[in-house]
């Protein structure tokens, strides 16, 4: 089953036209990568989606059970909560002067919020306030666990190492419950091992019901967990398959080894060039 | 050896400067000759004090620089930890203070006074210290409180506890209304166009003759009620002399005058750190850390925001209403960009966000000039310099210190290098 839909997507800046007429599915349960060579229009394709850029032309949609959301048309804050589309940033924005566990309760904003009766009850120790706080706690204390954060939890979230952030990044986004969990770059930066820590925490929250959107430059993340790549040059999509498509299909070889232009820095092999 | 000669070229290059700016002010002086005629002298002395002086003293810092001790984060540790134990003292103080043994009424009156300013501080403190949204303009909010009251009294014969929540909602109708528009821009912007609020609101007033009494202000505003008792110095029944059999005396009503402030200040303490630990509230703190991020999990950036500047109105109303009654009369002299000024400054001077810091800024910043009276024409230069003192010593206010609203297991306190400070 589709969940999202992106049809005739173009994203013009005056007259940089970044996303042009770019058109594909993200299937439920599936990993989906986007990839392409720096300046493709990858992260503003994401933004478009999660709704920081409202796109020039096209469609977003999403389906959420039965029902279908055109995410073009809903305000930016309104796409974590009715789209249920939650994401993270290639430079990590995390709430650094706030506690890692107060990180993922302003993830839950919006459901704690109407515990409190706008405030009032909240105020005043009326409510259900308490029984939902427990609960985002509860729902909090999960993720910290999935994420190898637990005994950080009363630590400044800017106070963590740099692959603990982008975990942290992970499990706040994971807090909105979200159907579809877009990242940017998460491998970035990750040594090795946090590279692979992060495909097992990847696939263990497809496993848990969401499907997932990446954009990923590391592609032994992407080939070893994707169950489907898209490829975007130049704004346009060049290619869309299975991990074994896209590595024969030669338009993206041509694209990443620089067909035509020689000196592209992004080209995996060009380390191999003398 | 050359450290200490690159000394003596750091003092010799400021002496320098000093020389620079001196000269004129110093060491040139205006005349009357016996003709009448202006005259020229010079006071090379004078200049060359002031010269010697500043190199001395950036001497004799550099010379602390390099063996001073390295800086303990244990201090600043230990003033946020203080108000555990200073903030309840402190209180038990300020309930019992009217009641000491030698308090005279102008004591009694300075605390007032302190308490109106720790109250608008508080109100500020959420829009500044906890949303990050920087606003230069928040006497306005003052003014409307003021003026509600002062015009609903005046026109319509209602009295101060009546006017109260009345105040208090318009200031905060008046954050929506200014809020709506100014919230989409931020930082310096946002300041300036606050800025700007303030000064209409107080350009309105002034101009608005027909309506406020312009510049000649309002007049004959009601002093608050205990139950319907008066406090008249006449005494009589109706009176709170007269009804408790009591000689009638101006202590009396000073002494109702900072209850009442005292118990509007701590509701606004209470409220806010009750919000703090609200998803509000925390939505309020991730806003002044990350606006990106808050719009990427779902919440409404420029709702909450308007919440902040609404709530912090509001308590800048109360406070207004309060300051009408006190003084009995309003013009719009009280509510100029200085007073803005004033209570921003106690804001950062405390270490935004935090409620026991504001208090502690208040009294140095309301109290200490007060005290300074018998120094007369020094006092405003003894205190400008102390300011300048404390911000570089404390540059992120005395309590900057960040405590987390929840916790696991042991909350640990975050340091100010971590804490955003808001880009509005």
């Amino acid at each position: 089953m589709t969940i999202l839909t992106v049809a005739g997507l173009t994203m013009r800046f005056g007259g940089l036209t970044a996303v042009n007429n770019v058109s594909f599915t993200a299937q439920q349960g599936e990993i989906t990568a986007i990839i392409g060579p720096n300046g493709a229009g990858k992260t503003t394709l994401f933004n478009c989606i999660t709704g920081f850029y409202k796109p020039s032309s096209g469609s977003i949609t999403v389906a959420l059970g039965s029902k279908n959301l055109r995410l073009d048309k809903l305000p930016g804050h309104a796409i974590a909560r009715k789209g249920r589309v939650a994401r993270t940033f290639q430079n990590i924005r995390l709430f650094s002067g706030m506690s890692v566990l107060e990180n993922l309760l302003v993830a839950q904003h919006n459901r704690l919020q109407a515990s409190t009766g706008f405030g009032v009850l909240g105020i005043l120790g009326l409510g259900g306030y308490r029984a939902a706080e427990r609960r985002a706690i509860e729902l909090a204390t999960h993720w910290l666990a999935q994420t190898g954060l637990l005994e950080r939890a009363d630590d400044p979230a800017g106070a963590l190492p740099y692959g603990a952030q982008r975990r942290l990044e992970i499990a706040r986004a994971m807090c909105t419950e979200p159907l579809l969990l877009c990242l940017d770059e998460p491998a970035a930066g990750l040594n090795p091992r946090e590279s692979a820590e992060l495909n097992e925490l990847l696939l263990g929250i497809r496993a848990a019901g969401t499907s997932l959107l990446l954009i990923e430059h590391d592609m032994g993340v992407v080939m070893k967990i994707s169950d489907h790549i898209v490829v975007l040059d130049h704004g346009k999509k060049i290619a869309d398959g299975t991990p074994a498509d896209i590595r024969s299909d030669t338009a993206v070889i041509a694209a990443y080894l620089g067909e035509g232009d020689e000196d592209d820095p992004d080209a995996p092999l060009a380390e191999a060039t003398p | 050896m050359s450290r200490l000669l690159r000394d003596v070229k750091d003092s010799g290059a400021v002496a320098f400067m000093a020389l620079l700016i001196f000269a004129p002010f110093l060491g040139l002086q205006l005349g009357d000759s016996e003709s009448g005629n202006l005259t020229l002298s010079t006071r090379p002395a004078l200049l060359a004090a002031a010269v010697g002086l500043t190199f001395a003293a950036r001497f004799l810092f550099l010379l602390w620089e390099a063996h001073r001790p390295p800086r303990i984060p244990a201090l600043s540790l230990g003033l946020a930890k203080s108000g555990k134990y200073a903030a309840p003292a402190l209180l038990v103080f300020a309930i019992v203070m009217p009641f000491l043994p030698g308090i005279k009424n102008a004591s009694i009156d300075l605390g007032v006074l302190i308490m109106t300013y720790v109250m608008l501080g508080w109100g500020l403190n959420i829009v500044v210290g906890l949303a990050g949204l920087l606003d230069l303009g928040y006497v306005a909010f003052y003014a409307v409180g003021a003026y509600s009251f002062g015009l609903l009294s005046t026109n319509f014969g209602l009295g101060f506890w009546e006017c109260l929540p009345l105040a208090g909602i318009l200031a905060a109708c008046w954050g929506v209304f200014l809020g709506f528009p100014v919230l989409r821009l931020r930082g310096d912007y946002l300041a300036i166009v606050t800025l700007a609020f303030g000064e209409i609101i107080r350009l309105v007033i002034t101009n608005w003759v027909s309506l406020t009494g312009g510049p000649n202000g309002i007049t004959d505003i009601p002093h608050p009620t205990l139950f319907g008792l008066k406090f008249s110095m006449a005494g009589g029944p109706g009176s709170f002399a007269g009804f408790f059999g009591i000689t009638p005396s101006p202590s009396q009503r000073i002494t109702y005058l900072y209850y009442i402030i005292l118990v509007l200040a701590l509701l606004t303490n209470w409220v806010t750190l009750r919000l703090r630990r609200q998803p509000l509230g925390r939505a309020w703190e991730a806003l002044r850390e990350d606006e990106t991020a808050c719009r990427s999990l779902g919440i409404n950036v420029r709702n909450t925001k308007l919440t902040a500047f609404a709530i912090g109105a509001m308590f800048g109303g109360f406070a207004g209403c309060f300051f009408a009654t006190r003084q009995a009369f309003i013009s719009p002299d009280s509510f100029t960009f200085m007073e803005s000024a004033t209570v921003l400054a106690i804001v950062v001077l405390g270490g935004a966000g935090s409620q026991f810091g504001v208090v502690l800024a208040a009294c140095v910043m309301i109290g200490v000039p007060e005290l300074l009276q018998s120094l007369q024409i020094y006092r405003m230069l003894i205190f400008g310099a102390a300011l300048v003192v404390i911000m570089i010593v404390r540059p992120r206010g005395f309590i900057s210190t960040r405590r987390p609203t929840v916790a696991l297991g042991k909350a640990k306190p975050i340091s100010a290098d971590l804490i955003a400070q808001g880009q509005g």
